[in-house]
Formats: C-alpha cells, sequence, structure tokens
C-alpha cells in the first residue's frame, strides 16, 4: 500500500524529517507516537502534499505510483485522506457543498458520472450517522462554529464519504471528551476493512485501545527509531518517551 | 490643454441643439454647470481622494455625442425580454441617452416612472424642487453631467405609497462608433413610501469605447425605505463615471449597493448625507477584476444628525493586472450623537501584478459615537485550500469556493431574494470564468 524510504522533509528551510521508513500494507493499522515536535504531523502533511513543506530526498511510493509527483487533489483521488490535526474552517462554504464537490471530483477523476443530487442526499445521510454527525452540522459552513468534538467527528464523516484506502488520522483523539472518543474511534473501526489501512498520530493509549493497531512506531527528532507490537505502547504509556529519547540521543553521542 | 475644453467647446457652439433636444428645468442648470467647469482642472491620478483614477485621461478621447438626439437603430425589445409577470411591468431602459420604456406605463398610484425629459415638462415643480439640490456642481462629473445632459430616468413615489415589487432600469450602451452617454437619474420617495430599484449597465458592443457618465440624485423622506442596486455588467472598453447623491431624512432606511461583475475602468461615487435623525444607511459593494480592469470606489458619509447607523462593506478581488481602489470617508458632524458608522473594506489579491489601495478616513466631531473601520488585502488562505485539495478539490475548484464564500456576505445582504440567488450564480460563473453572466439581462427579475 505505502512504503515511505528515506523520506526527508523541511519547511521553511528548516529540515524536521530526516529519514522516514515506512511499509503499510492492506488491512494494516498503524499507529505513530512520539513527544511534541519529533515530526509527526510534519509527516501526515508532506504525505497528503501539502505545498508548504519541501521533500528534500527520499521517496514514497502508494500503491505502486510515486506519491511525492502527486498534487494533494490527485493523491485523495487515489485514496489518501488526512483527518487534520486541527480542522480547517472554512466560512461561507457549506458542508453539503463542499462535500458534493469533493465526492464529484473523484467521481470525475474516476470517469464516473456526477452523483444525482437523490443520491448524493443518501450518501450523506447514510455517512452522517457513522460518526453521529448532526445533520444541521452538514448545512452549516465548513467546521464553522463547531466544537472540538464536532470538527474531529466531521473529519471522520468526510473520512466516509471519500472512503480512502489509506487513512492517516493526525491526532484525531485530540480534545476529545470520553463519549466522543468512543463514537470517532467506533466510526473509524466500521470503516476498517481487509482493504484499507490506517496510519494513527497519537500521544495516547486511549484510542489505540479502541484500534488496536498492529504496529507501533515512535518517532523522534525526524526518525523512526523504534518500532514494535501493541507492547511498546503500552510500555510508553506507562514510562513516557525520555526512556527512547535517552537510547536515542546515547547513541547520537 | 485639459479634456474639458472640448466639451465647453461642444457646449458653447451647440448649445441650442442641447437645450432644444431636452426640457427647460434641465437646461437651466447648464450656465452654472459651464461656470463650474470653466474654472475647474479634472483631477488626476493619486490626487486627493482619486487614489487610481485620472478624470484627465477618461475624459480626454474625442468621443461622439449624440446631442442632435438622432435615433439608433435598436429595438429593446428585440434584445430584451421580461419574463416576470410582477416585473414585466417596471423595466425601464436608458439606450445610451435616451430613455425608453417596453412595458406599458406604471399604473402604480402615486408612482411615476418616466423618463426625466418627460417629466421635467409632465411635472415642472417636482422636478424644480430637487434636481441639482443633492449634486454637487464643485464636483466635475457632475458639472458635466449637468452640462450636457439630455435625458434620463425619474421615479417618484408619494407619500406613503409603497412598491411591492421591484423596479427596474436597463442602462444599454450600444453603437457603431466610439461614444458618451451623459445620463441623469432623479429619484425622489416621499415620506413613508417604499421602493426597491435595480439598475443593470450593459455594454452591447464590446468591441467599441463608450464612456458612460452618469449622475444620480436620490431623496428620501422620512420613515421610507429604499433598496437602489446597480450592477454593472459592460465591457473593457466601457468607462464608466457614476456621482451618487443621496440625501436621507428622519427614520428612513436606505440600501445602496455596488455591484461590478464585469468592467472596463470604472468610478463610482457616493455621496450620502444622513440628514434626518435615526435614519439607516447600508452601502455594499463588491467588485471582481481581473485582466486589466481598473475600479475606482469613493465614498462619503455624512451624519449630520444623532442617532443615525451607517453599515458600511466592499469587498473585492483583484487578479492578474487589474487595480482596485477604495477611499470611504465618514464624517459625523458635532451634532450627530449616538452616531454608529462602521466601515469595512476586504480585498483578496490573487496575483503579483494587481494593485489594490484602500483607504479609510474618519472625521468625528462629536465623543458619542460608536465606529469602526477595518480594511484588508490579502490572499486566500492557503491552508483553507490544501485542506480542501486534501479532499479532492483541484485547486482552481478550491479556489473558485473560496472566493465565491468571500463574496458570499455581500450578496446575502439584497432584499431582494430573486436578485440574491442569481447574484449568487452570476458571481459562481463570473468566477469560473465565463465570459458574461447575465446575457441579455438574465437577471432574473427580467428572465430570458
Amino acid at each position: 500500500m505505502l512504503t515511505v524510504r528515506n523520506l526527508h522533509a523541511a519547511i521553511n528551510g528548516k529540515e524536521i524529517l530526516r529519514g522516514i521508513n515506512l511499509d503499510v500494507k492492506p488491512g494494516e493499522v498503524h499507529a505513530i507516537m512520539g513527544p511534541n515536535g519529533s515530526g509527526k504531523s510534519t509527516l501526515s502533511m508532506v504525505l497528503a502534499g501539502n505545498p508548504a513543506y519541501e521533500v528534500t530526498e527520499g521517496t514514497a511510493t502508494f500503491r505502486g505510483k510515486n506519491l511525492l509527483d502527486m498534487a494533494p487533489e490527485v493523491r485523495s483521488h487515489e485514496g489518501i485522506f488526512l483527518g487534520f490535526q486541527y480542522p480547517v474552517e472554512i466560512p461561507g462554504v457549506s458542508m453539503v457543498n463542499f462535500m458534493r464537490a469533493a465526492v464529484n471530483a473523484k467521481r470525475e477523476f474516476l470517469h464516473l458520472p456526477p452523483m444525482s443530487a437523490t443520491e448524493f442526499l443518501k450518501l450523506m445521510r447514510e455517512k452522517r450517522a457513522v460518526v453521529e454527525l448532526d445533520n444541521k452540522l452538514a448545512s452549516r459552513s465548513v467546521n464553522e462554529g463547531f466544537s472540538g468534538g464536532e470538527k474531529k467527528r466531521n473529519e471522520i464523516f468526510q473520512m466516509a464519504m471519500l472512503e480512502p484506502k489509506l487513512a492517516i488520522l493526525d491526532e484525531t483523539d485530540s480534545g476529545l471528551d470520553v463519549d466522543a472518543l468512543r463514537i470517532v474511534a467506533d466510526g473509524v473501526n466500521k470503516l476498517k476493512s481487509a482493504e484499507n489501512s490506517t496510519i494513527v498520530i497519537t500521544h495516547y493509549q486511549r484510542l489505540l485501545d479502541y484500534l488496536q493497531p498492529e504496529f507501533i512506531h515512535v518517532l523522534y527528532k525526524g526518525r523512526i527509531v523504534k518500532s514494535g507490537g501493541p507492547d511498546l505502547a503500552r510500555e510508553i504509556e506507562k514510562r513516557g518517551f525520555d526512556w527512547i529519547k535517552e537510547e536515542v540521543d546515547n547513541k547520537e553521542d | 490643454m485639459s479634456a474639458l475644453n472640448q466639451y465647453l467647446d461642444l457646449y458653447s457652439q451647440h448649445q441650442d441643439l442641447v437645450d432644444s433636444n431636452s426640457a427647460h428645468i434641465l437646461n437651466a442648470l447648464r450656465p452654472e454647470a459651464y461656470k463650474a467647469l470653466k474654472k475647474m482642472q479634472l483631477p488626476k491620478a493619486g490626487s486627493d481622494n482619486y487614489e487610481n483614477c485620472d478624470m484627465e485621461a477618461l475624459l480626454a478621447p474625442d468621443y461622439g455625442l449624440n446631442i442632435a438626439n438622432v435615433p439608433i437603430d435598436v429595438n429593446p425589445s428585440a434584445t430584451f425580454r421580461c419574463d416576470v409577470p410582477t416585473l414585466s411591468r417596471s423595466l425601464s431602459m436608458l439606450i445610451n441617452d435616451s430613455y425608453a420604456s417596453t412595458s406599458a406605463p406604471l399604473q402604480e398610484e402615486g408612482v411615476v416612472v418616466c423618463s426625466l425629459r418627460e417629466a421635467a415638462t409632465r411635472y415642472p415643480d417636482i422636478v424644480a424642487q430637487y434636481y441639482g439640490k443633492a449634486a454637487d456642481m464643485n464636483n466635475p462629473a457632475v458639472a458635466l453631467d449637468t452640462l450636457l445632459v439630455q435625458d434620463g430616468y425619474f421615479l417618484y413615489v408619494k407619500r406613503g405609497a409603497k412598491i411591492s415589487h421591484p423596479l427596474q432600469l436597463v442602462n444599454i450602451l450600444e453603437n457603431g462608433a466610439p461614444l458618451m452617454a451623459v445620463r441623469r437619474l432623479l429619484i425622489i420617495l416621499e415620506d413613508e413610501a417604499e421602493a426597491r430599484l435595480l439598475v443593470c449597465d450593459h455594454t452591447q458592443n464590446p468591441d467599441i469605447d463608450f464612456l458612460s457618465l452618469e449622475t444620480v440624485e436620490i431623496f428620501v423622506g422620512r420613515n421610507t425605505v429604499f433598496d437602489y442596486y446597480s450592477l454593472e455588467e459592460s465591457s473593457q472598453k466601457t468607462h464608466r463615471i457614476s456621482s451618487l447623491y443621496l440625501k436621507q431624512q428622519e427614520g428612513s432606511n436606505v440600501t445602496v449597493d455596488g455591484l461590478t461583475l464585469f468592467n472596463g475602468t470604472t468610478r463610482n461615487e457616493y455621496y450620502c448625507r444622513l440628514d434626518g435623525e435615526n435614519a439607516t444607511l447600508s452601502l455594499y459593494g463588491l467588485a471582481i477584476e481581473d485582466e486589466e480592469r481598473r475600479l475606482s470606489t469613493y465614498s462619503n458619509i455624512s451624519h449630520l444628525k444623532p442617532h443615525c447607523k451607517s453599515d458600511e462593506l466592499f469587498k473585492y478581488t483583484a487578479d492578474d493586472s487589474a487595480t482596485a481602489s477604495f477611499t470611504g470617508r465618514i464624517f459625523v458632524d458635532y451634532g450627530a450623537v449616538g452616531t454608529e458608522a462602521y466601515q469595512a473594506n476586504r480585498n483578496i489579491i490573487g496575483s503579483d501584478t494587481a494593485t489594490v489601495t484602500s483607504r479609510p478616513e474618519l472625521e468625528i466631531y462629536n465623543d458619542d459615537v460608536k465606529c469602526s473601520h477595518g480594511c484588508a488585502i490579502g490572499r486566500l488562505d492557503q491552508m483553507q485550500l490544501f485542506y480542501m485539495r486534501t479532499r479532492g478539490l483541484s485547486e482552481p475548484m478550491a479556489r473558485l469556493l473560496l472566493k465565491q464564500a468571500f463574496m458570499a456576505d455581500v450578496i446575502d445582504k439584497i432584499g431582494i431574494p430573486v436578485l440574491r440567488d442569481k447574484l449568487h450564480l452570476m458571481v459562481e460563473r463570473r468566477f469560473a470564468g465565463e465570459k458574461s453572466t447575465c446575457h441579455n439581462c438574465n437577471v432574473g427579475l427580467c428572465g430570458k
């Protein structure tokens, strides 16, 4: 599904990613953990194609295609979805129009005719139910006036609408209360299948308890410094990141 | 030598001809206009309140003027059709500088819609009482208009009369050679009256240079409600100088909205006087400027009496090598306590060669006021663009939606629902790159 090799990336001339290697196969759930500033969000931005970031070295292949050559919209059409840590408010653009444009852009890419209004509304209704998103929010401007929890649910709703092959969820759990976390996690689980994969970026064990990732990676100073199974996440929950940081820093010395 | 001389010469040589095709009340003001212009110098770009507008250059070309009033071969009913039954009866036209009505005269109690020339003959008392009483002869555009104008549009709404449906005036520029059309709009609403007017400017022939010179005088009585929408969809070769003068009495509520979808070089001036207590003015505008188009807006709102409110919002987008400027003056007089005046000018600039200038000017002479002004010039938000693209929207599509969203609040303030809905569509088409958004006046008020 996704193969990342020696990926380096910088923003405003400052190198943040310093050689990422990552393999994600269909049906897998990976968690990326790591202390603040380690480059987790940068990795998600680079994989989604944010033009503010410059890839300086390395490769990323998605389903056999060179991901780094693709515009963000093409990555989306090819099946990549980024759930934003801070979903962007877009006043004046309604959720309905936004989603209709998104769904039809993908259909155009797939050489399918635009969806009829009835079909589209039916799809909206169906996918809203996945994250128990209020109908009222769908008629409002994108993320405008949404609470923190609503914004995150709205991300998962969009993911449900777009049916990605690889979802990258950047701290989707941050700012969520227990109930909202359960709804979001349930939503992600409902969308899971043997064909699609998920990368979860998080600080906390909580979300991982719901999503049960098989692969845990620790990102530090722009590199994946440790990978392991679910036990690693539990250890981090108990001991924090300091012991990993020390390991790495000692090696560097 | 000033560009003015050609007009002064024309007038002194053909005064009789100008007069003979007009009406006594209009003729009576010409000598004063002539005298004023004789002493005047045309403002150049960069002079006070003329940010990017060079009046000398605008008036310099040798346009033809149809002072002999030769009818041109245009059949308005062939070009424009009005399908909306409730509105078709109130469509008027100014073809170049001559009034033409495509519908039967409006049969509404206490309402007169007709040519200004006709009004000056049929209702001389009313016209004489108002004509030239709001517009300032020290303004070169007004003086020149007064000097040469022969006809225009007249709307009179008697005390207490309320027109439920919107009125429409379509200004058409159509000629085979460069032409200057001089127009005058005189709008009088007495106390407790109510009306809404949409004025559309169209250019039929995009290959010809046109200059449209218009002065609009609006008198609004006590507790009167009036909406004035001016929609320009002209051509790159159209030059427009429009000076609007508004006088509002106590308790009146007026909306003036300048919508520029397609233009060439446009100078829009709004002089608004809140001349009675508790009057409310909403002054709005939007403009979509690209290619080589130019727009210069000057607004001047005077709060002269207590407890008046003005709300001003202008939004522009400028792409390619377009130029847009906004100068907004708000004057609050000594006695005008309890004034509320809000001004905002927001702009999105889409290229390195486009220019936007924004200049607020507040002049406040008492302490009991609530005033605010804000101007912003920026680019589209990169994070919003990226967010939309991660959902699969192409960059042009994302830009289109963001620009539409940017204009949405100005459009939502339009008080005629059918016009509001249509304008959302027209703005969308405009941003999507269509060459025309309302061919044959398909604004929705008059259908296709």
